[in-house]
């Protein structure tokens, strides 16, 4: 490099943050890195996922926590084309509302269906979990839906 | 699954924190005078740059002369001593800190400069310190040299009786 030349570098400034979850998230991490998903009743009998520590209608104290999926129903999704660095998948996905078989309310997450030609609204999706040794409770634990029957 | 889950659950107990790190990556230029002065860093020198028109000699150059407006095109070496024109004592712990509290950060004008800059000093008891004190600067070892501060690992006393306070009192 010419001695003219300017310097270039990358840098990074980065705050490691963590968070408390408290009860209700905790539980719904805490299924994610056990491999379950959760969710938890509100004051009207639905089930909502992932769970919230009030019901958003009524604002009192959500119930008991509820197993659903691992299948669900895909209720509209956007394709990315060109994933980002920190985007879930390095190959191409959708961002899709996943409406979990025993759930009330969408959860969002990547489908992995292999191009947006093999991906519906309506579709049935299920759930492909990280290996064990890999989960730490956190979303990333569930790596991507994939159509149902393995299709992609 | 419900076996494995349960017994995962038993050894690792229920997640109570989730790290949510606020990340920012930036590709960063110094420029070219600054890269120049970045450049005499990794050789063990000080490079500074003389306003054609002033004569006041800038360390590191931003690339012009912030009195005159032109730019400063000749680069000028400075010493490895300086003075101390102001400092002040850090007691204050803070998480990362790498250097053992009390320590000082100083102003020190380069001989031939006339502008000073921020180093650390070092191998003197931070009250014994003081103004118009002489410094030499501390180098890393020559296969660690950076194009980066880092280079200069701190200043010392150099020995030398301190500077006048008429020799510096512009600087401050």
């Amino acid at each position: 490099m010419p001695e003219s030349e300017a310097l270039h570098a990358s840098h990074r400034l980065e705050y490691p943050y963590a968070r408390s979850v408290g009860p209700v998230i905790g539980a719904f991490l805490t299924g994610l890195r056990d491999g379950r998903l959760l969710g938890v009743r509100g004051s009207g009998g639905s089930v909502i996922v992932p769970p919230t520590e009030y019901d958003p209608d009524t604002g009192d104290d959500t119930g008991e926590v509820v197993e659903v999926g691992p299948g669900g129903v895909v209720e509209s999704w956007a394709w990315v084309p060109d994933p980002l660095p920190k985007h879930p998948s390095d190959r191409p996905f959708a961002w899709a509302l996943i409406r979990l078989d025993g759930a009330d309310t969408a959860l969002l997450h990547a489908v992995d269906s292999g191009g947006p030609d093999r991906l519906a609204t309506g579709d049935r999706v299920t759930v492909r979990f990280r290996p064990a040794a890999e989960r730490i409770g956190s979303m990333a634990d569930i790596e991507a839906f994939v159509p149902e029957g393995g299709a992609a | 699954m419900a076996d494995r889950a349960d017994i995962a659950a038993a050894d690792l107990g229920p997640v109570t924190t989730l790290a949510t790190p606020i990340r920012l990556d930036f590709e960063f230029t110094p420029g070219v005078a600054q890269s120049r002065f970045l450049r005499g860093l990794e050789r063990g020198k000080f490079i500074g740059q003389r306003c054609p028109k002033c004569g006041m000699v800038y360390v590191p150059s931003r690339g012009s002369c912030p009195t005159d407006g032109v730019p400063t095109t000749e680069d000028v070496e400075l010493a490895n001593v300086g003075t101390v024109t102001t400092y002040c004592v850090v007691n204050v712990p803070f998480a990362g800190q790498s250097i053992e509290i009390p320590y000082i950060c100083a102003q020190v004008l380069l001989d031939g400069a006339n502008i000073s800059f921020m180093g650390l000093i070092q191998e003197i008891p931070a009250d014994q310190v003081r103004m118009g004190m002489r410094v030499e600067a501390v180098w890393v070892d020559p296969d660690q040299l950076t194009p980066s501060l880092a280079s200069v690992r701190y200043f010392r006393p150099n020995g030398e009786p301190d500077a006048d306070y008429e020799t510096f009192k512009e600087y401050l």
